[in-house]
């Protein structure tokens, strides 16, 4: 029962995810196991680049899952993967302890420079894992929740709420930028050692990042799935549909909002703490407008509405980027705008949009 | 109310905060010793200086069929605004039978015990006619439950009952999107009945129908009343008359006149304002 409505009830999602398992199965295999001269071998640099469309793919089917079925459009969610990125910063740099440039046991580097003497306050506990994965979780969340709070009760929405979350994850980006903030400024955590005692350069270490951040991918669809064909699911795609009618119904409609919402955030956290050990910086530019700006267009890109179509989308935008970065990195910018706009005028129901007419075309 | 007023009154000896007070209890049965189950006395509001409704008293009896009708402008949406809990009046007291004050209460609260038909046609395109009605019955809602609920047999039943009644039942796997205009309005009326309210409001529910489905749209609402109050507002004077036993009259946001339609009819005051246009 419950695999046929999380699975096999949606053709295409099934499908994306299954390349999705198989991905994380093979690739980290082929990597690992076959011999750097074999036509099979996959580089150290494709895994990680992979790895890093992954947590993207999560980070999209975050901002579907509110955009598509909600019809909240956040412009800033970017802001909640950087935080869940610092949060794992802060583990990886507590990690370095005397292999730092200047050697200190509990401080990292940037404190040294700025002639700081302690640890602040709020970098304590992020020596231990466990309290690491409960701040991933837990910043995203309460930013959400109050944001959320504060907005939906005002019946903040469409337009106007686009606005005020830009300005979120804005003003987030200039204070991670100031020294004081105590989150590296400008330079943002880098230079990880390593991670649960692992050395963080290994090949074991990053295959076995890939493979967690494909099995949180799978498993945040799944959850994302579980909510959208669940009762609550129909009253979010009727609170965005008729959202005064849903209230009338007797339904607290902020309050599902904002459960949602907070969620969502979660989702984002989480992948952005997968993000950062493969990638292995996170700086304040990760809070920028655009990044959330970029991953709306991955999902209106992919099919909104439909999560693999998010899925879908963050792969195809950020091949296409890496395509046109390498080949003619001015470009790019135009490339996406030219592609948000196209996508929009004609693509309404995005790639899986196509895909579905083709199918359908095939039947007659 | 000034600061010392505010501050005598938060530490009076008798005081009892809002918050200690037990809930509105819409599920148990409801006061109505005293006939009414609804009341709305001295109730007037104003937007931007335009009195929308002027000193309304209104009460509406246990399980009576009461139509509502008047020219545009009248305040007959403003009415059901604050009914419903969308508009808060400026003064006035609304009360759903002895013990619940609606003015306290908000939107999602007070549909349980009151259902509103709108004006066009609001239903969920983009779920099944099925699962409209699943959405609309009565039942715990708020999200922990829902994202776990699962539809017991005797609440498949009851949809089942309704989809008959609302003639439905060929559509019920049809996104409600597809449905025509007839059938929408018929499926919204359906929605209320699965909300299970004491009072129905109902917002025009035969304007676009064909002669046939107004006729059974008029036998549904006649069959509703005793088992809930239902309050119709109408344009359509065949309708009123063909279902009403008492009419309210609404000018410029209070009642002009109120008795059967044949006195109504009669009254030169109303034939001046509305009728004998």
């Amino acid at each position: 029962m419950l695999s046929h409505r999380l699975l096999t009830s949606d053709k295409g999602g099934a499908l994306v995810l299954t390349l999705v398992a198989l991905a994380t199965i093979l690739l980290p295999l082929l990597h690992l196991v076959l011999p750097a001269d074999s036509p099979f071998h996959v580089s150290s640099y494709s895994v990680t680049l992979v790895g890093k469309f992954l947590c993207f793919a999560l980070l999209a089917l975050s901002v579907d899952l509110i955009w598509g079925y909600a019809g909240i459009l956040s412009l800033g969610h970017g802001a909640f993967f950087a935080l869940g990125g610092y949060a794992m910063g802060m583990y990886l740099m507590r990690q370095i302890g005397t292999r730092g440039v200047y050697g200190h046991a509990e401080l990292a580097d940037f404190m040294v420079i700025l002639n700081w003497d302690n640890l602040p306050w709020y970098w304590q506990g992020f020596d231990m894992f466990w309290f690491t994965v409960l701040m991933v979780i837990l910043a995203p969340a309460l930013l959400a929740l109050v944001f959320g709070w504060l907005a939906f009760r005002a019946r903040v929405t469409g337009v106007y709420f686009a606005i005020i979350t830009q300005a979120l994850t804005f003003a987030l980006m200039l204070a991670f930028f100031r020294n004081e903030m105590g989150f590296g400024g400008n330079n943002g955590l880098n230079d990880f050692k390593e991670i649960l005692g692992f050395d963080i350069t290994t090949r074991g270490v990053r295959a076995s990042l890939f493979v967690a951040s494909g099995i949180a991918l799978m498993l945040g669809y799944l959850a994302c799935r579980f909510i959208v064909t669940s009762r609550m699911g129909r009253v979010i795609i009727s609170i965005r549909d008729a959202e005064s009618r849903t209230r009338f119904s007797g339904y607290e409609v902020e309050s599902y909002k904002l459960w949602l919402f907070v969620f969502s955030a979660v989702l984002a956290g989480i992948a952005g703490a997968l993000y950062v050990p493969q990638v292995g910086i996170i700086n304040p530019g990760e809070f920028s407008p655009l990044n959330s700006i970029e991953t709306v267009v991955w999902v209106a890109t992919g099919g909104r509405g439909t999560l693999y179509g998010a899925i879908v989308g963050a792969f195809a935008v950020n091949y296409t980027k890496t395509f046109f970065t390498t080949w003619s990195p001015e470009t790019w910018l135009f490339v996406l705008g030219s592609l948000f706009v196209l996508v929009t005028l004609l693509l309404p129901k995005g790639i899986v949009g196509i895909l579905d007419r083709l199918r359908g075309r095939k039947r007659k | 109310m000034n600061a010392g007023e505010r501050v005598r009154e938060a530490w009076r000896r008798d005081r009892v905060f809002e918050f200690m007070l037990p809930p509105p209890q819409f599920d148990l049965p409801v006061d109505t010793r005293h006939g009414p189950i609804l009341y709305l006395e001295d109730v007037s509001v104003s937007f931007d200086g335009f009195k929308a409704i002027n000193n309304l008293n209104l009460y509406i009896d246990d399980g009576e069929l009461r139509c509502i009708i008047g020219p545009n402008g009248s305040g007959k949406t403003t009415m059901m605004d604050i009914i419903t809990g969308k508009t808060r009046p400026d003064s006035g007291t609304v009360w759903f039978g002895q013990g619940i004050d609606l003015l306290k209460l908000r939107e999602p609260t007070i549909a349980r015990g009151i259902g509103r038909k709108f004006q066009k046609p609001t239903v969920f395109e983009q779920l099944t006619v099925f699962e409209n009605l699943e959405l609309a019955m009565a039942s715990d809602k708020r999200v922990w439950p829902n994202l776990f609920f699962r539809l017991a047999a005797e609440q498949r039943a009851r949809i089942d009952e309704v989809l008959e009644l609302i003639r439905l039942q060929d559509q019920r796997s049809c996104l409600a999107g597809i449905l025509s205009h007839g059938q929408k309005q018929w499926l919204e009326i359906g929605m209320l009945l699965m909300q299970n309210p004491r009072i129905l409001l109902v917002d025009e529910p035969v304007a676009g129908m064909t002669g046939e489905e107004t006729e059974r749209t008029a036998e549904l609402l006649t069959s509703l009343a005793g088992r809930h109050s239902v309050i119709v507002v109408e344009h359509d004077m065949a309708f009123v008359r063909s279902i009403a036993r008492k009419v309210t009259v609404l000018h410029q946001g209070s009642v002009l006149a109120e008795g059967t339609m044949d006195q109504v009819q009669n009254d030169p005051r109303v034939i001046e304002v509305y009728l004998g246009e």
